[in-house]
């Protein structure tokens, strides 16, 4: 990471926070464009946990991570709150390490 | 304003996540201060960094941020009719427009109690959220991050940050064609890519919408 790319982050979410701020004031996207950052999220973040939970160093991995991962989306599934699913991978990760996994 | 309590503590709670994983991945204090005021939106400052960590590049750290970021500009767009006022006023708003202070905001049932929720709530997130990304960066040298499973606190965080998206038809074939494109990809595209590539998974998502919808 550099200082470069760290500014363009803040710069380019910065843009996009207040484009209807300052902008559009009360006019409306086009709901094509609505529809798209509203699924994009979805999307980027069950990537984010497959790629994290599942894979270590550009290859598949099942490992202690994996179980922890598990763990957090059957408490997400229960309907726990943020702090409960992350508290959840993380014990269950620390548990399954111990335990020599 | 219980709320706002409850979603400061979350926010602190994942910022010292966000801070080991920056430490880990080699960033320097100033620069991850850096990213929790100037970025200040969560998942994309740790989609950014966690990326870098797999050993992606800067320009695909921040592509990954600015995708997930692009929530905020239907989020701005959503309130922009709460957030008048003087134009330096409006400056700062915009920086304060987050996840939790829209949907606190949004849930209000007046245009003056929804203004008041959001500068509440997104100064009950802006303080823990800086507060927690230091101290995230300082324990990790002072504790083990693989023996107390601290390193599974960033997935769990985006498993938290998943789950109340995937209310409908449209979000959960989304999320199921993003992770199946990343992992697909994962053992033969650079560190990254996988990431910005599973943003394809939303087409699968507008397909399904569309046809739940009757629209051929």
């Amino acid at each position: 990471m550099s200082w470069a790319a760290v500014l363009a982050l803040a710069a380019g979410t910065y843009a996009m926070k207040a484009a209807g701020p300052l902008v559009l004031g009360g006019r409306r996207l086009p709901p094509g464009v609505t529809r798209i950052t509203d699924l994009l999220p979805a999307a980027l973040l069950a990537a984010l946990v497959a790629v994290q939970g599942l894979t270590s160093g550009g290859a598949w991995a099942l490992d202690a991570r994996a179980a922890g991962v598990a763990a957090a989306l059957l408490v997400a599934w229960r309907r726990g709150s943020f702090l409960t699913i992350v508290v959840a991978a993380v014990v269950v990760t620390a548990a399954v390490r111990a335990l020599g996994g | 304003m219980r709320q706002a309590a409850a979603i400061a503590v979350v926010a602190g709670a994942f910022a010292l996540s966000f801070g080991v994983l920056c430490s880990e991945t080699g960033l320097g204090l100033p620069m991850t201060v850096a990213l929790s005021t100037l970025v200040f939106a969560g998942s994309a400052q740790l989609a950014a960094v966690g990326v870098m960590a797999d050993g992606g590049t800067g320009a695909a750290a921040v592509l990954a941020g600015l995708l997930l970021a692009s929530r905020n500009l239907a989020f701005g767009v959503a309130l922009a009719p709460l957030l008048g006022g003087r134009l330096r006023r409006r400056l700062v708003a915009a920086q304060l427009v987050i996840d939790e202070s829209v949907a606190v905001a949004t849930a209000q049932p007046d245009p003056a109690t929804a203004r008041r929720a959001f500068w509440i709530t997104g100064a009950a997130v802006f303080v823990p959220w800086n507060a927690g990304t230091v101290a995230g960066w300082a324990l990790t040298g002072a504790i083990d991050v693989e023996a107390t499973g601290l390193d599974a606190a960033v997935p769990g965080a985006f498993v938290a940050l998943l789950a109340p998206r995937l209310t409908s038809p449209a979000a959960r074939a989304s999320a199921l064609g993003g992770a199946a494109i990343a992992l697909a990809l994962t053992p033969v595209a650079p560190a990254g890519v996988p990431i910005l590539l599973s943003a394809a998974g939303a087409g699968l998502g507008l397909l399904v919408g569309r046809r739940r919808a009757g629209v051929p």
